[in-house]
């Protein structure tokens, strides 16, 4: 998390307000502008805020029943819901851009994106979110509480500024005039209130600060997002960036196959066959002949050795062919009869496909050591945006995931992706090995 | 050794240059006359239609796909003129690769073998050979996946029956199927009538037809 270096420069009018000179910065101009903008906002607030302000307005009536104060409350509120956010929504961008104002600190939308484009999605989105419903909040408690505040605001300014001004009217004779409780006729009797009144001068934009402050806080509380919604978002990303790993992990594993198999590989190959055609050139026999031999079968083993590790690394016909192919050559591949079925409309993403692959080719491998199976059956199925490979064996059961098998690897592997590993294995068997992720497909596979 | 033959004129595709210059030097080693040595399948079609040769060797993925150009060139180029022979050189066993090739054509001349196998240079050579000559020739690992794939159709053959009809598929004839297996030519007859039996084939002494027949068959379990 950022941690703001210290301030320099106040980031808030509350905080400027503690300053010397604060008078002689801009920060109780900015306040005023920010107290006049209110004003505007204020009433577009009321806007959505009419009719259940008149149905509440109703409900406090003396001669409704209790009944009807309940419903009429209750209309109210849902007609507040429904045509508040339309107006707030908006409104509350355009007070986050205000906050500026008097809060030089950036407010972040509490808003979530929404999970698909499109006016449905958005929708559940926005009703499902506190943000919406804090910042309906918020203005139903500015709608409410700034017309009260200014009013009162607006009384103490005009009182000071008579205050100030009267000698001067009084001498042009229009007395006597009212200051507030008091009543003054002449110039001499109102100087000492001009006096105070120039001197309290001054305070005006600390009180204008004080007010513009009080409402920044409340806006920056309610207008943005909130610790839980920051920690879910974060999760949400460390979610994301674990994905990235795994997929930068697959595409890494992939590289080095590819490498190893136009490099050593091919260089392997084209040395073994040199050896073979050098076997033919010597007289059969002799020590040479033995010795390229020799060589000639120890290359070739260095190969297969060579394939089965670069395989193990990552199957070529995985990243040439998709998984169904895979999966059939992994049934190839094992000492146990597997019959597989493997019916995919496309391709999953790579890293899906790989951590697919290889929870099979693991289960398969557990099937071929310790279960005791005679038969497995792999089987792989796309629906509804979830992948799932199954592999099964009429083996003797009681395998445990706990029990250090490579399967507990291949479980982490598996959540990273958002995915799920589940083994059914009772004893006397059948064992089940099961793996979920959710994906969606890509092109439709190379015929 | 081998009887003088008039030299096979060979069209070679892969992209691996190491290798491909590995293959040609095999070839003439050979007694192959390497009319062309590519390294796509476009250039491929183009040296063909340039050079007619007997024999084309080629690997089933090139650029610029990496996906199965080779393969399909051979296959067009198989439909131009069924009487080309081709040897296709797969990384992997790709059982409807060898399908698709197999299919192409007569169902003669044609061979599918894992890239691995140019290595034991006098059986490749050889393999080479039995197709020019109009044989047909599949990878015994292909041979052996596909048999495990239709396992249940299959689970009847003995052992011996299998090994008899992997090598059958390989493209030998009975004597090389007795000398390979120790045993007398009318053993291996004897074998080969009771797969042709049990996998309820027609009887024939083609070679080719059987192997087709059975290699169809197969398939067509699939």
């Amino acid at each position: 998390m950022p941690t703001d270096p210290p301030p320099i420069a106040p980031a808030t009018a509350l905080a400027a307000m503690g300053r010397r000179r604060f008078l002689l910065t801009g920060w109780p101009w900015r306040a005023t502008a920010f107290a006049l903008s209110t004003v505007p906002v204020a009433l577009a607030a009321w806007v959505p805020l009419a009719v259940p302000a008149l149905l509440w307005l109703l409900a406090v009536s003396p001669d409704a029943g209790l009944g009807e104060r309940a419903l009429l409350v209750v209309l109210g509120a849902l007609l507040a819901a429904v045509l508040g956010p339309p107006v707030t929504l908006p409104l509350a961008r355009l007070e986050r851009r205000r906050l500026r104002l008097v809060d030089a600190r950036p407010a972040r939308s509490g808003h979530r994106r929404p999970s698909a484009p499109g006016f449905g999605p958005w929708l559940r989105t926005r009703c499902t979110e506190p943000a919406t419903w804090r910042e309906l909040g918020y203005f139903l408690l500015v709608a409410a509480l700034v017309p009260v505040l200014y009013a009162a605001l607006l009384a103490v300014l005009v009182f000071q500024f008579g205050a100030a001004a009267a000698p001067l009217i009084l001498l042009g004779g229009d007395g006597p005039m009212a200051l507030g409780p008091v009543k003054v006729a002449t110039p001499a009797d109102a100087l000492p209130y001009a006096i105070a009144a120039l001197v309290l001068l001054p305070a005006v934009p600390y009180l204008l600060a004080l007010v513009a402050g009080a409402q920044a806080a409340l806006a920056r509380t309610l207008l943005q997002h909130g610790s839980g919604e920051r920690l879910q978002a974060e999760l949400v990303e460390v979610e994301r960036s674990r994905a990235r790993l795994v997929d930068a992990f697959d595409a890494e594993r992939r590289r080095i196959e590819r490498d190893l198999h136009d490099g050593a590989q091919q260089r392997l190959v084209a040395l073994t066959m040199k050896l073979g055609l050098a076997r033919m050139d010597l007289p059969p026999g002799s020590p040479a002949a033995e010795g390229v031999a020799d060589a000639h079968r120890e290359a070739k083993q260095l190969m297969t050795e060579l394939r089965e590790l670069v395989h193990g690394i990552h199957p070529r016909v995985l990243t040439d062919r998709g998984l169904a192919a895979a999966l059939g050559e992994l049934a190839d591949r094992s000492t146990l009869p597997v019959a597989v079925d493997a019916d995919l409309p496309g391709r999953p993403p790579h890293h899906v496909e790989g951590t697919a692959y290889f929870a099979a080719a693991e289960a398969l491998t557990n099937a071929a050591k310790h279960s005791g199976a005679a038969r497995a059956e792999v089987t792989a199925r796309w629906d509804g945006g979830v992948l799932t490979v199954e592999v099964a064996d009429d083996g003797a059961g009681g395998a445990d995931p706990r029990l250090g098998t490579g399967l507990t690897g291949l479980a982490d592997r598996v959540a990273v992706i958002d995915g799920r590993l589940l083994v059914s294995s009772p004893a006397g068997g059948p064992t089940v090995v099961r793996v979920e992720l959710p994906c969606s497909l890509s092109e439709p596979p190379s015929a | 050794m081998q009887p003088e033959r008039t030299a096979v004129r060979v069209v070679l595709a892969e992209d691996g240059a190491l290798l491909r210059e590995g293959l040609a030097g095999l070839l003439a080693r050979f007694g192959f006359a390497v009319a062309a040595a590519v390294g796509d399948a476009e250039a491929l079609l183009a040296a063909v239609a340039e050079h007619r040769p007997d024999l084309v060797v080629t690997d089933i993925r090139m650029p610029p796909g990496f996906c199965d150009e080779g393969l399909r060139a051979a296959v067009a180029l198989r439909r131009a003129d069924p009487d080309l022979a081709v040897v296709a050189l797969s990384q992997y066993v790709e059982l409807s690769y060898s399908a698709d090739l197999l299919d192409s054509g007569t169902g003669r001349r044609v061979g599918y073998l894992l890239k691995d196998r140019v290595v034991d240079v006098a059986d490749f050579a050889a393999s080479l050979h039995r197709v020019v000559e109009g044989g047909t020739v599949v990878d015994p690992q292909v041979v052996r996946q596909l048999i495990r794939r239709r396992r249940d159709p299959l689970a009847e053959l003995s052992p011996r029956e299998r090994e008899v009809l992997a090598l059958i598929a390989e493209g030998c004839s009975n004597a090389a199927i007795a000398r390979r297996l120790v045993v007398t030519e009318a053993t291996v007859g004897k074998h080969v009538r009771g797969i042709l039996a049990k996998l309820d084939l027609p009887q024939t002494d083609d070679t080719h037809r059987r192997v087709l027949a059975v290699l169809a068959y197969l398939r067509g379990q699939g």
